[in-house]
């Protein structure tokens, strides 16, 4: 089935009509060339983007315009954020170690885009198809963590280094559900590629298309691998390692100009990467949803869904107050980790209860969907009740310290 | 149940984001170089110099006592007394400022030397779009730039403006009837002197004589 | 001996050379990053995909991390010794030097150095081993290891949250364990 005609691969196309150009021995130097400017121009720009859409979403969220000065309608600002970004002084504190607070940002961004080497952002549009492209993200993720301790320790002073230490204790906690609630994926395609993982959910049975977010496991991995990777990215409301009110800007507080922009622009980055790699896994990647909308190109399907997670993100963030660290620690290891490992229980059940053993399609499916959302609601329930228990809002109490 | 709390405040933030786009009441943004709100009758920022009349100079209330210097807390005020006096509105001989210089730069709004000049001469402007690219010379405003009429005072603090023309209208009578009343008295004693013994025709017709000028 | 191997090999070496030689220790730390992302790149270049991102995965991921929260948590970062190499270097010096013969006597030893000997051929013979074929071996064939161990790593972590837990208790006996406030739960 080739869907979606020459629009769909327009791209790919442009990609082998310049790489078949080149002289023969270059070719593959230049289809690299390619790949990564690709990325870098595309996601730097979307970057771009979301930073003044943010800016505006969050200003209608709370009643105001937001910026609207800067071109129509405020869609230059990122322009005169750069230039502003640019032209500021680059300053590094005495004291600090200057090397790694010069590597710091470096490596950051590095890494980031280096996750973005495995998602397929369209049909056969996907950088490098590893066989092992989801562990690949995640082993490169790593990382980041290694950068933002390089800028909290480098920068020599205390808020940033008590801004990396948090960032370091937040990342490691949510890593674990967000890998753990990949498994579930993982397992029911049975492979570890980005790329089959998108083809499983390509297929479509009359019209509704095979996402894994269509399945009660898949709904609820879905749920929390996104609210792991809001921690992962540092986004409100899991932004205690930037918190302002408390440590400023936590790591790159000592941090200015162009070097500023970097964590800045890694920060988004991130964001993009896993939210990317949250549509491949759960929302199908760059297949439509249902069979006769397979005529739009699958790029615009992937930027569709992407952009719409990044309006999630801003949404959230403009909605959720700052989580306190024990909050933020409880709710990793009491909610988060048992309910991620109820997911891939109900999808190990998921997978053996086929047409053979629940009965033919309508009714069959029915019961296979409603036992396997049972497995997860009754465990969630109970976890929920347990964890409130005792808990009752009332006139907060102070302890001073003496 | 948890997450009930997230999904009703996620409800309240997407009411605002959407609302905000249909009703333009819900925006509180005044988009300020285009759009202004009125002052407040109360806002108050930098000092100015009150004058009567239509000439600035011949009207500065400012009798140069320094008062106000003295008083300032941060010291943005400085005045040269004039070698020479003026009468003032009442007709005494007075002092007025050489030189009345104010540093906006440095002063902090406090409205100190309004409280404490006893000639209602110095009062709190509203004015606010005062950038400049010069940073000393800019804010620093001579007597000139200080210098503005009644009626501006009275347009931009009817209220205030009001009680103290009334206390000054008062003052001016005041004045007068106090002068009017040493002339009566002086002519009287002159008349006196003049005539010890001329006796009660002249008494009548002198202070018909003296009072008019 | 590729270009890329020769990149790849001296700046694995070098960032151990580094992690023994530098004065601060998170310069250490990170130096030692350097040589464990090093040897990851060496088996990615080998074609062991799965081995390589474990690498990553475990070593810079984790083990690092780990390493520098170390270091984060004791100010081991803002302490500057004096000299590099005290007389427990000796000592250390010669137990890597024995581990050292013991692995080069292995490798010099096994079916593998054998192959080499043979030719290319050999080379080309390597297995083939891919993501899919690891998990399928663990999951059938060594499943009973790995469920041991498993097992044993989930006992050393409840172990080790039971010694923090009784820490904590002893370090203030006398004080009456005040019940947890309602705020302080998710």
């Amino acid at each position: 089935m080739v869907a979606g005609g020459a629009a769909d691969q327009v791209f790919v196309n442009l990609d082998h009509w310049i790489v078949g150009h080149t002289p023969v021995p270059l070719q593959t130097l230049v289809s690299i060339v390619i790949s990564i400017a690709t990325i870098i121009v595309v996601f730097a720009g979307l970057f771009a983007l979301t930073t003044v859409f943010e800016r505006k979403g969050l200003g209608r969220i709370q009643n105001r315009y937001g910026p609207n000065r800067v071109g129509p309608c405020g869609v230059f600002q990122p322009l005169a954020d750069a230039v502003k970004s640019l032209t500021k002084e680059d300053v590094v504190p005495r004291s600090a170690d200057h090397v790694v607070h010069y590597l710091a940002p470096l490596v950051l961004v590095g890494v980031v885009f280096l996750t973005y080497a495995v998602l397929p952002v369209g049909r056969n549009m996907t950088a490098v198809n590893l066989d092992a492209g989801v562990l690949f993200f995640f082993a490169v993720g790593a990382g980041t963590e290694l950068a933002i301790f390089m800028a909290g320790w480098s920068s020599h002073n205390k808020y940033s280094l008590l801004g990396a230490m948090r960032a370091i204790a937040q990342m490691i906690s949510y890593e674990i559900p967000l890998i753990l609630s990949s498994v579930a994926v993982i397992m029911t395609a049975g492979t570890l590629s980005t790329v089959a993982i998108v083809e499983k959910q390509a297929r479509y049975s009359s019209t509704l298309a095979h996402w894994y977010v269509f399945t009660p496991w898949g709904l609820a991995g879905f749920i929390l691998f996104m609210i792991a990777a809001t921690a992962e990215t540092n986004r409100s409301p899991f932004d205690l390692p930037e918190g302002e009110s408390e440590i400023i800007a936590g790591y790159f507080i000592e941090y200015s100009g162009f070097k500023f922009a970097l964590f800045f622009l890694a920060e988004y980055l991130e964001m993009f990467a896993v939210s990317g790699l949250g549509i491949t896994l759960f929302l199908g990647g760059w297949s439509a949803p249902f069979s006769f909308l397979t005529w739009i190109p699958s790029w615009i399907w992937f930027f569709g869904k992407l952009l719409t997670l990044i309006f999630a993100f801003i949404w959230v963030r403009g909605t959720l107050p700052r989580l306190r660290m024990d909050q933020l620690m409880n709710f990793a290891w009491k909610f988060m980790l048992p309910m991620t490992l109820i997911v891939i229980l109900s999808a190990g059940i998921w997978h053996f209860l086929t047409a053979a053993v629940v009965g033919p399609k309508p009714l069959g499916a029915v019961i296979r969907w409603l036992v396997c959302a049972l497995v997860i609601f009754a465990p969630f329930i109970t976890l929920a009740r347990t964890l409130e228990r005792g808990r009752k809002i009332e006139k907060r109490t102070y302890r001073f310290a003496e | 149940m948890l997450g009930e709390g997230i999904l009703k405040g996620l409800g309240e933030t997407a009411r605002n984001f959407a609302g905000s786009f249909v009703s333009a009441e819900r925006l509180t943004t005044v988009q300020y170089p285009e759009e202004r709100i009125a002052p407040i009758e109360a806002t108050r920022d930098f000092p100015f110099l009150v004058y009567d009349g239509a000439d600035w100079e011949a009207g500065l209330r400012c009798v140069a006592c320094q008062i106000c210097e003295k008083e300032c807390p941060p010291r943005c005020i400085h005045i040269e007394k004039s070698k020479d006096k003026k009468p003032d509105f009442v007709g005494k001989a007075q002092f007025y400022p050489a030189v009345f210089d104010i540093d906006v730069a440095v002063c902090m709004s406090c409205q100190i030397c309004v409280e404490v000049c006893p000639f209602d001469a110095i009062r709190m402007d509203n004015k606010f779009e005062l950038s400049t690219t010069d940073r000393f010379g800019g804010l620093l405003w001579t007597k000139e730039q200080l210098a503005k009429p009644n009626e501006y005072y009275r347009q931009i603090h009817p209220t205030e403006a009001a009680e103290t023309d009334e206390r000054r209208v008062k003052e001016l009578a005041d004045a007068k009837a106090k002068a009017a009343a040493a002339a009566a008295a002086a002519a009287a004693k002159a008349a006196q002197q003049a005539a010890p013994g001329d006796g009660v025709s002249a008494v009548p017709t002198t202070p018909a004589k003296v009072v008019p000028q | 001996m590729t270009l890329a191997f020769l990149i790849l090999a001296v700046l694995t070496v070098a960032g151990g050379v580094a992690a023994m030689t530098l004065r601060r220790l998170v310069h250490c730390a990170l130096a030692l990053t350097v040589a464990f992302a090093g040897l990851a790149a060496l088996y990615l270049n080998l074609g062991a995909e799965f081995a390589g991102l474990a690498q990553l995965l475990v070593y810079v991921g984790a083990i690092a991390i780990l390493i520098v929260f170390a270091i984060l948590l004791t100010h081991g970062g803002e302490s500057d010794p004096e000299k590099v190499f005290s007389p427990a270097g000796i000592a250390g010096g010669v137990i890597a030097l024995a581990v050292f013969a013991v692995l080069g006597w292995a490798v010099t030893t096994s079916s593998v150095a054998h192959g080499w000997g043979a030719g290319a051929a050999a080379q080309t013979s390597a297995p083939q081993t891919s993501v899919r074929e690891i998990g399928l071996t663990l999951m059938q064939r060594y499943v009973l290891p790995l469920e041991v161990i498993a097992l044993m790593l989930t006992a050393a972590m409840i172990g080790a949250v039971i010694l923090a837990w009784r820490e904590k208790r002893s370090v203030d006996p006398g004080a009456p364990s005040a019940p947890p406030s309602p705020e302080l739960r998710v």
